[in-house]
């Protein structure tokens, strides 16, 4: 491999701070951004130029190759000339499919810029939309490349006028979701200018691309490269104007330093003091300050263990030292330091502040991980609290078809959960089956693929995919009363159904459990419109998007089993009394209770059955509901076959939500219920003749319609083995 | 019509129930052997259904705390409760005397000894000058009332009797060097000066049984002490009688110079 001859160069560039990009791609599925990401490895030198465009590097496994989409992100240090200054860009790579936003939210945080690419024939979708909001979020500067420009010359056929005003418009639209999304200063700063060299062009298949102002240099215009591609001059093309060059000028050029970035981010992506010294030190990017380094994903190699890569945000890591992490809660010895190079790794004695590292040996950390010295880990508060915009939403039971094959399968389960914090791995007390839930089918289509990948192809069967409901309320009720089993004890508790905007706050992570009490009242009050009083009482926030609210006053012996309660509570929210689906929206108030003295008369196996039945007493009675995912299905087709598209959306209790015309082609919004979804993509490819493009995504929870809720609650009864009916009220009453 | 008879079984064997209790167990159309609140060392299963001539029945805290059944069944035939001890010393059973007092089903009692009367005397301490009792229990949860019980007896000089937890489901009992190891350690947390070192513990294994072992001294004498097999309990003495130092000494090997430092 002919990398090996930069790799020194690169990492003794590595130190020099302002010569270091940190940057990675954004975009909608099959816009094109691996074979981006290829060309710029072999504009570095790292693979040939030839295979670039079809090697696929930055895509480790064959189904993804397949479906042309990159489902893990993984980081990349290239080297770049410019101006006679050798530049470092660590390449960080995300996924495109919004399936999958947790890779991409921590991808997010680890770099500076994002080049956003745009296939000039579909234009911005949906889910460049999520993406680019997303990326807002997290402070990092967007730029422009709009891919497939030849689908417009070839296919389309568009004069070089047509092209360039189909370009103008997507770049005009690109800066409208700036001006929407984006911080007020940075509204401004951050649109893109093609005249400023910050949107490129070109086609990343044929490894040709450029930038306004790399064409005026040459006393080129915008017509003259047209002309030469519908000539057939591509070759010239590729030698006069490389992909790589282009949009390496233009990372070089508009995506800032670490030290000029992390002095406007960090404040803004790092909830801690600012200026502790730890604050400060991040905020100078001091390569002699704390350590610091947030993980952005952990890959587990089959030879080398968990692989975790972050960015050093500030400090130098040694080979050999010792990092805690402060979600994990544990000390790790640091076996290797290295840097990435698409799948392998270079190994290194350190690595410094501004940098994207990957290390080995640490087997607790986790994506989203804060790693520092163990001396620091009292003063250092960890990076906000990860949000997930999607919650997994299909599951499916696995098993080997030979038991023999159960250790395996474990294993791999085990390592894709490590490095897929979307997929969730857990086993089923009662059947002992293994369970795995994702972010919609795809995904798990995709992790099965992986699953047969790394079991060398071991024989699974699957139960066909479930979709996950959520169970709510619609009332608020109370006090209802719980007696323990042996019923020396009664607890009284209220149920209601938390406010829209409290569900927001915990579901954008701008409130959660373990932040202060003071400031979560105070944003509770002042968003949400909470009393104070009643906010600083909060026990516990739930993943479920519940909470658990203790309003007595100085109660004897509430202390003590309040630990129990909260347990209980986590418990009896994860699977509700309607379908033992979780419950969402509802928060529990403790208002009173009565309390043996003695703690062998109120032990766990009294207090949690007292508590699960007031919550479930008070959560029947409240009219309950039982929630639905719904997917948003965002699709462009031709207007010939709309009509076979729509009679498909309405067939799955789907609704439109828009339809607009773009030339001869519809751009059709609708959500669908995700359990009509499953065999969508078969029925749309073949009513479409494949000529339509489409991507989901998680939109909401919504209730199942009246007519279906009954029916839809017995079948999951009866798929659980439950009784089919759910219980009443009365049957958490005791006597 | 039926009945529900509770029947104690003492501290030790089958054979600790009276003739009345054994009379009632032999004439009740079934009888049922609570087995989660207490352990008797010396119990034989098959012993026990010799004597009252009928297969007993073992029942769990899920039936008995439940009592639906029981009490269904006690309204029809005449239903035997064994329970290890009093059956009402401890506080267990109350809730189904008045759900059966509800129902009009006719409850009967037949005492036993338990562990609050016999462990004083055991240890040759007066009955009457103990204050309130506490179960030492497994963490977690915590509790802390052990302790404010212990604080508030030795405030006012009274002795403590503390029982100790048990998870019969999984077979696990307390033992004395546990509770003791627990107790401190609440003191080490409240750092309120109620167990010093010099505190003498008297702990106390398979009390009212041939088997019973007594032992008194400092807590972390005790600590490493082997106690035997269960059941366990302890008491903390608190201001001694000069009859009740003689018998410390006597009765439970208290070293004679800490029993007088606690007097």
């Amino acid at each position: 491999m002919p990398k090996y001859k930069q790799t020194e160069e690169i990492i003794k560039l590595m130190s020099n701070k302002v010569n270091i990009r940190n940057c990675g791609t954004l975009a909608h599925v099959d816009h094109g951004k691996t074979t981006l990401s290829d060309s710029l490895l072999a504009g570095a030198g790292l693979i040939s130029p030839k295979i670039a465009a079809l090697a696929l590097a930055l895509d480790y496994v064959e189904i993804e190759q397949l479906r042309q989409m990159t489902v893990k992100a993984a980081n990349v240090s290239l080297l770049h000339e410019r101006n006679g200054q050798s530049y470092v860009i660590n390449l960080v790579d995300t996924p495109g499919h919004v399936d999958f936003t947790g890779h991409v939210t921590r991808s997010l945080r680890v770099m500076d810029g994002g080049i956003c690419v745009v296939d000039s024939v579909e234009g911005l979708m949906t889910q460049t939309e999520t993406v680019l909001r997303q990326g807002m979020e997290e402070k990092v500067r967007p730029l422009l490349y709009i891919n497939k420009i030849d689908r417009l010359i070839k296919e389309l056929r568009l004069s070089p006028q047509e092209v360039e005003n189909r370009l103008l418009k997507i770049i005009q639209d690109f800066n409208a979701m700036i001006e929407t999304y984006a911080d007020p200063e940075f509204k401004e700063k951050w649109k893109v200018n093609p005249n400023k060299g910050q949107v490129a062009f070109g086609s990343a298949l044929h490894k040709w691309g450029f930038t306004l102002p790399i064409i005026a240099a040459k006393k080129m215009k915008f017509a003259d490269i047209i002309n030469a591609y519908t000539k057939g001059e591509i070759e010239g093309l590729q030698k006069e104007f490389p992909l790589d060059t282009a949009i390496l000028d233009m990372v070089v050029d508009h995506i800032p330093n670490p030290v000029d970035a992390q002095k406007y981010r960090i404040p803004k992506i790092w909830k801690g003091d600012i200026n502790s010294p730890i604050g400060q030190a991040m905020n100078n990017c001091d390569e002699k300050g704390p350590l610091v380094i947030c993980v952005n994903k952990v890959i587990v190699d089959a030879h080398a263990g968990p692989v975790v890569t972050g960015r050093v945000f500030s400090g130098t890591i040694h080979e050999g030292e010792t990092v805690y992490g402060l979600m994990c809660k544990t000390e790790g010895r640091v076996q290797q330091v290295s840097l990435y190079m698409g799948p392998y790794r270079e190994i290194t004695p350190e690595m410094a502040a501004g940098n994207i590292v990957a290390i080995l040996g640490l087997e607790n950390v986790r994506s989203g991980e804060t790693l520092v010295r163990p001396a620091d880990k009292e003063m250092m508060s960890p990076f906000e609290k990860m949000k997930y915009i999607s919650d997994p939403v299909v599951t499916m039971a696995i098993e080997p078809k030979f038991s023999r094959d159960l250790p395996k399968l474990i294993d791999s389960l085990h390592k894709m959960a490590i490095e897929d914090p979307t997929l969730t791995v857990k086993i089923n007390q009662e059947t002992g089956e293994y369970l795995i839930a994702g972010m919609g089918s795809l995904h798990l289509e995709i992790a099965l693929w992986d699953l047969k990948q790394r079991t060398g192809g071991i024989e699974i069967t699957t139960t066909p995919p479930i979709v996950v409901y959520r169970e709510s309320l619609t009332k608020a009720l109370g006090p209802f009363e719980g007696k323990s089993p042996n019923k020396h004890n009664r607890l009284y508790a209220s149920v209601a159904p938390l406010s829209e905007q409290t569900v927001k706050l915990i579901q954008d992570g701008t409130i959660y459990e373990d932040m202060d009490t003071k400031e979560r009242a105070r944003i509770l009050r002042e968003q949400a419109s909470w009393e104070t009083d009643e906010a600083r009482g909060i026990w516990a926030i739930d993943s479920f998007v519940n909470m658990f609210v203790d309003a007595t006053k100085g109660l004897q012996y509430i202390r003590e089993i309040k630990d129990t309660l909260v347990q209980a509570f986590r418990l009896d929210v994860a699977e509700g009394p309607l379908a033992r689906e979780p419950i969402r929206g509802m928060k529990v108030t403790m208002n009173d209770a009565t309390v043996h003295e003695d703690p062998a008369h109120r032990g766990p196996a009294q207090i949690m059955p007292a508590i699960r039945d007031a919550i479930f007493c008070g959560f029947l009675s409240a009219n309950p509901v039982l929630l639905e995912p719904i997917m948003k299905l965002d699709m462009k087709v031709p207007q010939d076959y709309l009509g076979g598209v729509t009679r498909i959306v309405a067939g799955k209790r789907g609704r439109i939500i828009s339809l607009d015309q773009a030339g001869d082609v519809m751009h059709l919004i609708s959500e669908i219920p995700v359990s009509e979804t499953f065999d969508m993509s078969d029925e749309l490819r073949s009513a479409t003749a494949g000529k339509a493009f489409w991507g989901t995504e998680f939109a909401r929870w919504s209730p199942v319609p009246q007519s279906l809720t009954a029916e839809t609650i017995r079948k999951i009864r009866e798929r659980k083995g439950l009784s089919p009916e759910p219980p009443k009220p009365e049957e958490f009453m005791s006597m | 019509m039926g009945s529900l008879k509770f029947i104690g079984l003492g501290l030790y064997s089958e054979r600790g129930m009276s003739l009345e209790g054994l009379e009632k167990a032999k004439s009740a159309g079934k009888v049922l052997l609570e087995s989660y609140t207490s352990l008797l060392p010396g119990l034989n299963l098959q012993n026990l259904e010799k004597l009252v001539g009928k297969e007993v029945k073992i029942v769990d805290r899920r039936y008995v705390e439940d009592g639906k059944e029981l009490l269904s069944l006690s309204s029809s035939e005449d239903v035997a409760m064994l329970v290890a001890g009093d059956p009402f010393v401890a506080t267990t059973h109350v809730d189904l005397r008045i759900r059966a007092a509800k129902l009009g089903i006719p409850v009967e009692i037949y005492n036993a000894p338990s562990i609050i009367l016999v462990a004083p005397g055991a240890v040759g301490l007066q009955n009457y000058k103990f204050g309130r009792s506490s179960t030492i229990t497994f963490p977690p949860p915590h509790s802390d009332v052990p302790y404010d019980t212990l604080k508030l007896n030795r405030g006012s000089g009274l002795h403590t009797l503390f029982f100790l937890d048990l998870k019969a489901e999984e077979k696990k009992f307390m033992s004395v060097g546990e509770a003791i190891r627990l107790l401190i350690a609440m003191e080490k947390r409240r750092r309120e000066g109620v167990i010093r070192k010099d505190l003498i513990f008297i702990g106390l294994a398979r009390v009212g049984g041939p088997e019973q072992f007594i032992k008194a001294g400092r807590g972390e004498e005790l600590a490493d002490l082997d106690f035997g097999t269960p059941p366990h309990a302890i008491i903390v003495p608190g201001k001694l009688h000069f009859m009740e130092v003689e018998a410390l000494i006597m009765f439970a090997g208290a070293d004679k110079r800490l029993v007088e430092m606690n007097t």
